[in-house]
């Protein structure tokens, strides 16, 4: 399968403290990627590397090289507004717009210029069916998006995200906000969803990692320790230090 | 002392005070209304002022204060959101930005007397203005912009970055995504400064009595040509407001009934800027349902 993502020695650093020590890791498309480990390893860091989200925080400094497909993500002249197009985000607080569940689904398509009636119509009823929502909404779409509850709203957000049709969609921590039950809709949904985008997703719930990831990364403070297939890494990590962490010795 | 007694007293204390922030109000509040609204008729609102003989209304001065607040906010409301956006979105955090906020602070514990004055000097003498309803407006941007932009700026940071990062990752620009999304949700709390500032402005008067003037000269409400020297939407004519002629013709009126129509005046006053609050908050609540679930 052709990579879509490529990173080489990527190291990020908060002023002097440095987050990232050097993360070499390559996404294929159309795959499913966890990324796992502890609190503060820096998996969410890396993962907010991939759109540029880290360039809203100050003092950040990234070196090494990020490429999506032949393109260079950090390179001066990148448009980093088409990047996040083609690159989407679901963050772990489920944020809609305070707009209407439509507006927030078609938002991002009426602001890069789609006016046609029947286009949003369509591609609300797609992505809202593709995030697993529709039927829960289907009656309500003019209605605030803030008043559904929080599981709803985050599968509302992944479809706001899948509408402006990204390559890849990444999602940090998504579903730890989330009781069992809206989680399990929002694994159900990147189920359907897998065959169209390439997924990465960090979570903290090692289960989850295991049910939905085709691969699996093992970050430690902010080192990748081991990445391979979901299925070996979970059966036969090569790693001590990744059989302590799914053993739950630490973490 | 036991916590639960201690609890008990700290309650009781703070319902007396709040009692006394209400008791003056109230008083306030009945003592211009019972005293003033037996003075206002409908002739009292819809004729103009004397200067020298009793029944004279207060037509001119209402429409002036109306007039002065909608130029005021027509010229302050654009630089305070653009300041405003500039604070609280693009401004680093650096000393540059702590003067700018200074500044903005002492701009307005300014007295409005030094800023009449000021406005007096600059506009009315030296730009040869005159007294005019425009230097008055510009006069009261000084004291409007440090209230609104503050406003502004604090509304807009009260936006969860939360929708910020979900507009940016959603591929929109910087601009669209202030515009678009942080805009609309901020827009409760814009339109409480807005009616904040107006409340000022149609109370201040010493600012006023030197830039706007103290003359209401009869304007010609049919005709809609501002540039037109008797329209009433001639920006260039003197204006007495509401508020400087309950000042006038307390201090230098000789009108026979001036308590009437100082506290006639005084009641229709607060009558207005409880309408233009009441009607700024209906109108915020539609204009944030229209933005925000559309249809």
């Amino acid at each position: 399968m052709p990579k879509i993502i490529t990173s080489k020695d990527v190291h990020l650093s908060y002023g002097p403290k440095e987050a990232l020590h050097g993360i070499s890791l390559d996404f294929e498309e159309h795959d499913i990627t966890a990324l796992i480990g502890p609190s503060g390893c820096g998996k969410s860091t890396y993962l907010r590397c991939l759109n540029r989200m880290n360039d809203l925080i100050k003092g950040v400094k990234i070196t090494g090289s990020m490429k999506l497909e032949d393109q260079d993500i950090y390179a001066p002249g990148t448009d980093i507004v088409d990047l996040r197009k083609r690159v989407g985000m679901v963050f772990q607080q489920p944020n809609p717009f305070p707009f209407s569940v439509y507006e927030n689904v078609a938002y991002g398509l009426r602001l890069a210029g789609e006016k046609d009636k029947h286009v949003l119509d369509e591609r609300v009823e797609t992505s809202l069916k593709q995030a697993a929502i529709w039927d829960e909404v289907k009656d309500h779409l003019y209605e605030n998006a803030l008043s559904f509850s929080g599981g709803q709203q985050q599968r509302i957000c992944v479809a706001r995200v899948l509408a402006v049709q990204p390559e890849v969609v990444l999602l940090d921590e998504p579903t730890s906000a989330l009781d069992p039950i809206s989680s399990a809709k929002i694994e159900d949904t990147l189920m359907n969803i897998r065959d169209q985008y390439t997924i990465i997703i960090v979570t903290h719930n090692m289960q989850q990692a295991s049910r939905i990831s085709d691969k699996t990364a093992f970050l430690l403070n902010g080192d990748l320790v081991e990445f391979s297939k979901t299925e070996k890494m979970f059966i036969h990590p090569d790693d001590e230090k990744t059989s302590d962490y799914l053993n739950g010795k630490f973490g | 002392m036991n916590s639960k007694t201690s609890n008990n007293i700290a309650t009781g204390v703070i319902y007396f005070l709040v009692a006394c922030v209400l008791a003056i109000l109230v008083f306030l509040l009945g003592y211009i209304l019972i005293t003033g609204i037996p003075h206002v008729s409908w002739h009292f609102l819809t004729s103009a002022a004397q200067s020298f003989a009793a029944g004279g209304g207060i037509r001119d001065q209402l429409f002036n204060s109306m007039y002065l607040l909608v130029l005021t906010l027509i010229i302050s409301f654009p630089i305070a959101l653009g300041s405003g956006i500039y604070l609280s979105e693009y401004a680093p955090d650096n000393w540059v930005t702590g003067v700018i906020r200074t500044a903005v602070e002492v701009l307005s514990s300014l007295p409005s007397v030094v800023v009449g004055l000021f406005g007096f000097l600059l506009f009315v003498v030296n730009f040869h203005m005159g007294f005019s309803i425009l230097a008055g407006a510009i006069a009261l941007t000084f004291f409007n912009l440090p209230l609104l932009t503050r406003s502004i700026e604090e509304s807009l940071q009260d936006v969860s970055e939360l929708q910020r990062e979900a507009g940016l990752s959603l591929g929109l620009s910087r601009w669209k995504t202030i515009t678009g999304i942080v805009l609309p949700a901020a827009l409760p709390g814009i339109l409480t400064g807005i009616i904040l500032s107006a409340g000022r402005v149609f109370g201040e008067a010493a600012a006023l009595i030197y830039t706007a003037g103290q003359s209401a000269p009869t304007v010609n409400y049919g005709d809609w040509n501002p540039m037109d020297s008797a329209s009433f939407l001639n920006f260039m004519r003197p204006a007495e407001t509401l508020a400087v002629h309950i000042w006038k013709v307390n201090t230098e009126g000789v009108t026979p009934d001036a308590a009437a129509i100082s506290s006639g005046a005084s009641a229709v006053l607060i009558v207005v800027i409880l309408l233009f609050n009441l009607l700024a908050r209906m109108l915020g609540r539609w204009l944030y349902k229209r933005m925000t679930a559309t249809k």
